[in-house]
C-alpha cells in the first residue's frame, strides 16, 4: 500500500507538511533555546547579548568556549535554591505518578469490569473535565484548600481539627493538585489496556484453580502493565515542568522548575538564564520522552499487526 | 454479568466524586450573592451581568476564540496529514524522527515550548500577537490531532481503500471519497480538542503572546492572582457548560452516525 503512493506527488505533501512544520516549530527553536542559554543577559530589547555569532571565526569560538563555565549554566550549578527546585519538581512529578497509579487503576479497572452498555459513559465522564479548562479547574482547588476554605469548614464542623489546617501554599497543595488534574491521564491508558485483554485468559486460570488475587497478580497486572507506563509517562513529563499548578497553590515558597524558569523569564527577564534552565530541563525529561516514544511505536506495530490476518 | 464488586463501586464513586466535586462547587459559586466561598449570599446572577460589563475580559474572550477556530482547522489539516504519515507510510526517510516529533509537544512541559517559541518568533523579527499565539498553538495541537485521527485510522479496513485504488482512483480522490469520510468522526473529535486545547492554553499563550492579542486565560490568571473573583466563576461556568454541551451533542451525532 505504501509503495505506490508514497511515489505520488500527494504522497510526498502528506508527509512532507506535517514534517517540515514540526522541524521548523518545534526542533529548530531548541536550537535558539541553546544558543541563547549560552548568551549573556543585556540590558536591551531583547534583554540579552549573544556570546556566539555566525561572524566569530573557529579561533574566537573556542576562545569562547572556554569562557562558558563562567556563564548561565554555572550560575544555576553554584545556586542552592535551583538545585532544590529541580528535586522538588521530580520529587512532587514522582509522588504524583505512583499516586495516580494507586487511583487510577482501581478506577479502570472497575470500568473495564463495568456493564459494557455503561463504559462508553464511563470513559466520557473521565474525558469530560479534560475538556474544561485546566486554568479553572486548578483554580476551583484554590477555594476549597485556603484557610477560609470549604475543606477547613468541613473539618472543623465535623470536629476533626479544632484550628484551621494551613494547606493552600504549601507542597501538599501542588499534590494534591497534580493528582487532581492529571487524573485522565492515568485513567484512559490503563482502562484501554485492561478492556484489551481477552476474558478467556481470566477464565482459563480459574479453570486451573488460580484464586481471583493470583489471576489478578499474574494474568491481569502483566498485560496492563503497557497501558499503566504510558499513563505514568504522560504524567510525569508534563508534570515535571508543570508552572499553573505549582504557581497557584504552591505560593512562592514551593519552587518548581516550571515556575523557576517562568520567574527567571517574566520577572526577572533574564531570558538566557531562563534558557539555560529550559535545556537543563529538556535533558531531564529527554530520557523519560523516548522511552514514551518507544512504547507508543511498540504499541502501533501490534496494532498494525492484529490487523493483518 | 457478574455483579459489580463493592471494591469498584468505591473506586469509581470516590474517583469520580474527586472529579468533579471542585467542578461542581464553582458552579455553585457562581451563582453565590456573596463573595465569600463559605457563606451562602443566596441565589444571584449579579457576577454574570458584571463579567457582560467586563470589557477587558469580553475583548480576551473574543481574542481567544478566534485563535482557537484558526488553529483548530490548521491543526486539524496538518494533523490528519500527520496521522495518514504514520498510518500509511511505513517506510520513509526519517520516519523514526518523525514519530517522536509527533509524540513529543504532547508530553513536552508547556514552558520549554512556549519559551522555544517565543525565542524563534524574536530570531525571525516576527511581531508578537494574534499570529505568532496561533502559529504555536497549532504547533502543539497538531499532535493531538494526529494521534486521534491515528487511533482511528489504524482500526478501520483497508479493502475499501485498496478497492478504490484497484478501481483506478488516485490516491487523493480514494482519501477524498473513501478514507476521510470513514474517519470523520476522528477528525471532528480532533478539531474539537484541538479548539478546546488552544482556549485553554495559558503557558504557551503568555510566551508567545504580544500587545492586543491578550488571551481569556492570560485575563483569568492575571484575576486570579490578585485574589479570586466571583466574576472568574461566573465565566468558568459558561466555558464547562459550553464544553459539555459541544461535548455531548458530539458524542450523541457520532453514535447516530455509527450503528
Amino acid at each position: 500500500m505504501s509503495a505506490p503512493s508514497s511515489d505520488h506527488g500527494s504522497g510526498r505533501l502528506v508527509v512532507g507538511l506535517p514534517f517540515l512544520w514540526l522541524g521548523l516549530f518545534f526542533l529548530l527553536p531548541f536550537l535558539i533555546v541553546v544558543r541563547m542559554a549560552f548568551s549573556e543577559s543585556a540590558q536591551a530589547r531583547p534583554p540579552y547579548r549573544p556570546v556566539f555569532d555566525l561572524a566569530d571565526d573557529w579561533s574566537t569560538t573556542l576562545d569562547k568556549l572556554s569562557l562558558l563555565g563562567s556563564g548561565n549554566f554555572s550560575t544555576i550549578f553554584a545556586d542552592a535554591l535551583y538545585l532544590e527546585a529541580f528535586l522538588a519538581s521530580i520529587r512532587l512529578a514522582g509522588t504524583a505518578t505512583a499516586i495516580l497509579v494507586l487511583i487510577g487503576f482501581p478506577m479502570a479497572h472497575a470500568m473495564a469490569r463495568a456493564p459494557e452498555r455503561l463504559r462508553p459513559v464511563l470513559v466520557a465522564l473521565i474525558i469530560l473535565p479534560f475538556w474544561t479548562s485546566f486554568l479553572i479547574r486548578v483554580y476551583a482547588w484554590i477555594g476549597i484548600l485556603k484557610q477560609e476554605g470549604l475543606l477547613n469548614l468541613l473539618l472543623l464542623n465535623l470536629g476533626l481539627i479544632s484550628e484551621p489546617l494551613e494547606i493552600l501554599n504549601t507542597e501538599i497543595a501542588v499534590q494534591i493538585g497534580l493528582v487532581y488534574a492529571y487524573l485522565p491521564f492515568m485513567v484512559l491508558p490503563v482502562y484501554a489496556a485492561l478492556e484489551r485483554i481477552d476474558p478467556t485468559l481470566i477464565e482459563a486460570a480459574a479453570d486451573l484453580g488460580a484464586s481471583r488475587i493470583k489471576t489478578f497478580w499474574l494474568v491481569t497486572v502483566p498485560l496492563a502493565l503497557p497501558g499503566v507506563w504510558a499513563g505514568a509517562f504522560l504524567v510525569f513529563i508534563p508534570a515535571l515542568g508543570e508552572f499553573v499548578i505549582p504557581d497557584l497553590l504552591g505560593g512562592s515558597d514551593t519552587l518548581m522548575i516550571g515556575r523557576a524558569l517562568w520567574v527567571e523569564f517574566f520577572n526577572n527577564r533574564d531570558w538566557p538564564l531562563a534558557s539555560a534552565v529550559a535545556v537543563l530541563l529538556l535533558v531531564l525529561v529527554l530520557g523519560p520522552i523516548m522511552a514514551y516514544r518507544a512504547l507508543e511505536a511498540r504499541r502501533e506495530d501490534a496494532a498494525q499487526r492484529s490487523l493483518r490476518p | 454479568m457478574r455483579r459489580t464488586s463493592p471494591v469498584d463501586l468505591i473506586a469509581l464513586t470516590f474517583g469520580f466524586a474527586f472529579l468533579y466535586l471542585p467542578i461542581l462547587i464553582l458552579v455553585v459559586w457562581s451563582f453565590n450573592a456573596s463573595k465569600l466561598v463559605t457563606v451562602w449570599g443566596g441565589f444571584s446572577t449579579q457576577w454574570y451581568r458584571s463579567l457582560f460589563q467586563n470589557a477587558a475580559l469580553m475583548d480576551a474572550a473574543w481574542v481567544t476564540i478566534r485563535i482557537g477556530l484558526v488553529t483548530a482547522t490548521l491543526a486539524t489539516v496538518l494533523g490528519t496529514m500527520a496521522a495518514v504519515a504514520l498510518v500509511r507510510f511505513r517506510r520513509f526517510r526519517g520516519r523514526g524522527l518523525f514519530g517522536a516529533l509527533v509524540y513529543a509537544p504532547i508530553v513536552m512541559p508547556e514552558v520549554i515550548t512556549g519559551l522555544s517559541l517565543l525565542l524563534l518568533f524574536v530570531a525571525v523579527g516576527l511581531d508578537r500577537g494574534f499570529w505568532t499565539v496561533t502559529l504555536a498553538h497549532v504547533t502543539f495541537t497538531m499532535c493531538y490531532v494526529a494521534v486521534v485521527v491515528q487511533a482511528r485510522l489504524a482500526t478501520f479496513d483497508r479493502s475499501l481503500e485498496e478497492a478504490a485504488a484497484d478501481l483506478g482512483a488516485t490516491p487523493l480522490r480514494t482519501f477524498f471519497s473513501v478514507t476521510l469520510p470513514l474517519i470523520a468522526p476522528a477528525v471532528a473529535a480532533g478539531w474539537l480538542l484541538a479548539f478546546t486545547l488552544s482556549l485553554d492554553d495559558l503557558v504557551i499563550a503568555s510566551f508567545t503572546s504580544g500587545p492586543g492579542a491578550t488571551t481569556l486565560p492570560m485575563r483569568i490568571y492575571g484575576q486570579v492572582r490578585l485574589g479570586v473573583t466571583p466574576e472568574i466563576n461566573a465565566i468558568s461556568t459558561i466555558m464547562i457548560a459550553v464544553v459539555a454541551v459541544v461535548v455531548v451533542t458530539a458524542s450523541v451525532a457520532t453514535k447516530r452516525r455509527e450503528p
